[in-house]
């Protein structure tokens, strides 16, 4: 009896090694060029390829790479990307983002999508003096007390603004339910922004009138959503990752609930409409930029190349940032006129009206940019625009 | 508080979700039953089943039925691959290196997913005549929620008829109690441990479709939570116990549902409860709550 115990409770040991298994794998480097060369100025890109967050990151690498074909060189040398994989995961982000800065020895970082992952290599490229500008990381501590950590994108106390004053002017709703991604720091995040502004907004401390938690990776939501369900929510705000989010809205529509679904930036995936199909339907969420608003000359540029690449498909707003996120790097190496990293560091940091493909930029003192906000709604199975809310 | 419907909600969420458990759960603990190997890899193969049928529908072109026939199929050549590749050549070695075998297995399977078919998830293809909602008063039940139950216990009386009633079965615990005394005997060892692995195989292919079907996305690592909570569900049940694996199913995914239900606060830690109760049953009843006495084989 006792020895059966045993093996049992060691094979539960062994499940949860196969589980954190999947965690500490070394990482894929794939570099395009040639590297140890000193012609080549080495920019690492930091994002999750693999795992929960696999399609986010896509689409940013998409973007990246579009930069890197346009602009090629800097200071006569070649730009060498160095992407490494950070699987979605807090524990292998943070390795992920050491061995750019220690084995690959980059001058400046691009990633990661995902302000969790972000915020899992804050300390590295703090304590190594390597600048990185994250492209769509919209969690307020990803860049506090980073020198740094930069961002061409807006932050969630804007986006959680936006969402809220949606949910109250164009919706009228007066009570919101709120479903969280518990281990994500960006839907947390952005939920509490929310509830705030949304508070505020009514007048009503108890305007929020249910919260449920699930965790990345969950697949099963019935119980939070029947909770919710039984509240009886006007809105229901549910800012998450996108194939979560896809088959809560999904499990949501076939538990009967009405409301109107809305949520963050996070959604804009094609994974989000090809899981979610039918259900999606009149999804509304914030993001950062659409095709059909061109903002600059360089967003023009962008997206001419960007639909030469790809004709029968639009770029998503993160493929766009991370395309800026790219060449506000280019713009930081040419102005301090030298690959390293503190100059790049100082020129990045004075960034000002600079033109990205996603809008203009400048850098606060935080490192953050400002920027306005675009709604989108899934329409026909499509994301479509709906408005464009200014930054205040 | 709450009111009835929404308990009637949840039951039907907790019954739903405890049958998946439970289909899986069995393929699990039939392989266990048999070979006193725990399949660390049950959850992987039950993830190559619903790329199969993924790749049936969306490349092939094949009506949903035949290629879920299909994904069955091949994945009981899967299984019955893997026993050959890692399990066969290792077994007259101590039951710990089967089983880190068996963790290899599941990492290539997992790697493989991820190199063949990519990070990215994929939406499984839907069955509209399945996957349509039932109205009931305020209570709103996936047809699904009736298919999955009803499909666990027809593969549950199958089974429970292959051991009991049928050669195959017999030589298949004549295997579970010695196989070098079975072989002796005239049992075709090789042929029956495949046989076993290939059944096995099938149930996971089984709740892999009906699970791709409820959760309409899959992903390389999308196995790993259901087989950990397959495991648990088998172990309550007491592992090596068919009907205890599904009545463990049942009891691990109702518990689920009814902690969000009444605990909502505590809901992100859902999956935390489930390997505390499997932390409790391994501590004060190991054998699972059938209670079978299991012999040693030493």
């Amino acid at each position: 009896m006792r020895k059966m115990a045993s093996v049992l409770v060691s094979a539960l040991l062994v499940g949860a090694l196969v589980v954190s298994g999947c965690g500490t794998q070394t990482p894929n480097t794939s570099t395009t060029g040639s590297s140890g060369n000193e012609d080549v100025i080495k920019i690492g890109v930091f994002e999750p390829m693999t795992g929960a967050n696999a399609a986010g990151g896509a689409l940013e690498v998409e973007g990246i790479k579009l930069a890197n074909k346009l602009y090629p060189e800097v200071l006569g040398k070649k730009v060498e990307l160095i992407t490494v994989d950070n699987k979605s995961d807090k524990v292998e982000a943070a390795s992920a983002a050491s061995r750019l800065v220690e084995k690959e020895k980059v001058s400046a970082i691009i990633g990661s999508w995902g302000s969790s992952l972000s915020m899992a290599a804050g300390d590295i490229v703090k304590n190594a003096k390597i600048p990185t500008v994250a492209a769509s990381a919209t969690n307020p501590l990803v860049t506090k007390n980073n020198d740094f950590y930069f961002r061409v994108c807006f932050i969630d106390p804007f986006q959680g603004k936006v969402m809220a004053n949606y949910a109250f002017n164009k919706l009228n709703a007066k009570k919101v339910a709120i479903v969280q991604e518990v281990s994500s720091d960006y839907s947390i995040g952005l939920a509490k922004f929310f509830t705030d502004s949304f508070k505020e907004l009514t007048g009503d401390q108890n305007a929020i009138v249910g919260v449920a938690n699930y965790n990345t990776g969950d697949q099963d939501f019935s119980a939070q959503l029947t909770n919710i369900k039984a509240k009886n929510p006007d809105v229901i705000f549910a800012p998450g990752n996108f194939t979560e989010s896809a088959l809560l809205i999904k499990q949501a529509r076939q538990l009967g609930i009405k409301a109107p679904i809305i949520g963050g930036d996070t959604w804009e995936t094609p994974e989000f409409i090809d899981i979610g199909k039918d259900a999606v339907e009149g999804a509304v969420f914030s993001t950062f930029f659409t095709s059909e608003k061109p903002i600059t000359p360089e967003s023009e540029k962008f997206l001419a190349e960007y639909r030469k690449e790809n004709p029968d498909k639009e770029p998503a707003a993160v493929t766009a940032l991370g395309y800026d996120a790219y060449i506000v790097i280019l713009d930081a190496i040419k102005k301090a006129n030298s690959s390293d990293a503190v100059k790049i560091q100082e020129q990045l940091a004075k960034t000002k009206d600079f033109p990205g493909a996603a809008g203009m930029i400048t850098l606060d003192e935080n490192g953050d940019a400002v920027k306005d906000a675009v709604i989108k709604q899934v329409k026909n199975g499509k994301f479509t625009y709906m408005d464009i809310i200014k930054a205040q | 508080m709450m009111n009835l419907s929404t308990f009637f909600q949840h039951l039907t969420n907790g019954i739903s979700l405890g049958s998946l458990y439970a289909l899986v759960a069995i393929g699990y603990t039939m392989v266990y039953g048999t070979l006193r190997l725990i399949n660390f890899a049950h959850g992987d193969v039950f993830m190559m089943t619903t790329y199969f049928a993924f790749y049936g529908v969306a490349t092939f072109m094949l009506p949903w039925y035949v290629s879920f026939i299909l994904a069955i199929i091949l994945t009981a050549a899967l299984g019955m691959l893997l026993e050959i590749g890692a399990y066969r050549p290792l077994r007259d070695a101590p039951k710990i290196s089967i089983m880190i075998s068996a963790i290899g297995a599941s990492f290539l399977l997992e790697n493989l997913a991820v190199v063949l078919f990519g990070g990215r998830p994929k939406a499984f293809p839907s069955v509209k005549l399945l996957t349509d909602s039932i109205q009931w008063g305020t209570v709103s039940i996936q047809k699904l929620t009736f298919v999955i139950p009803i499909v666990t216990i027809i593969f549950l009386v199958g089974l429970l008829y292959l051991i009991n009633h049928t050669k195959t079965g017999m030589a298949m615990r004549a295997v579970a109690k010695d196989y070098e005394t079975a072989g002796i005997m005239g049992v075709n060892v090789n042929k029956t441990i495949s046989q076993t692995f290939a059944i096995g195989s099938m149930l996971a292919a089984v709740g892999g479709i009906m699970w791709g079907l409820k959760f309409p996305q899959i992903a390389p690592l999308m196995g790993v939570m259901p087989g950990l909570k397959a495991f648990i569900a088998a172990v309550i049940g007491g592992i090596g116990n068919i009907k205890g694996a599904v009545i463990g199913g049942f009891i691990l995914g109702i518990g689920e549902i009814m902690i969000v239900a009444f605990l909502p606060s505590l809901s992100g830690y859902r999956d935390a409860f489930a390997f505390i109760f499997l932390i409790v049953i391994l501590l004060f009843k190991p054998t699972g709550i059938t209670g079978e006495k299991i012999a040693e084989k030493v």
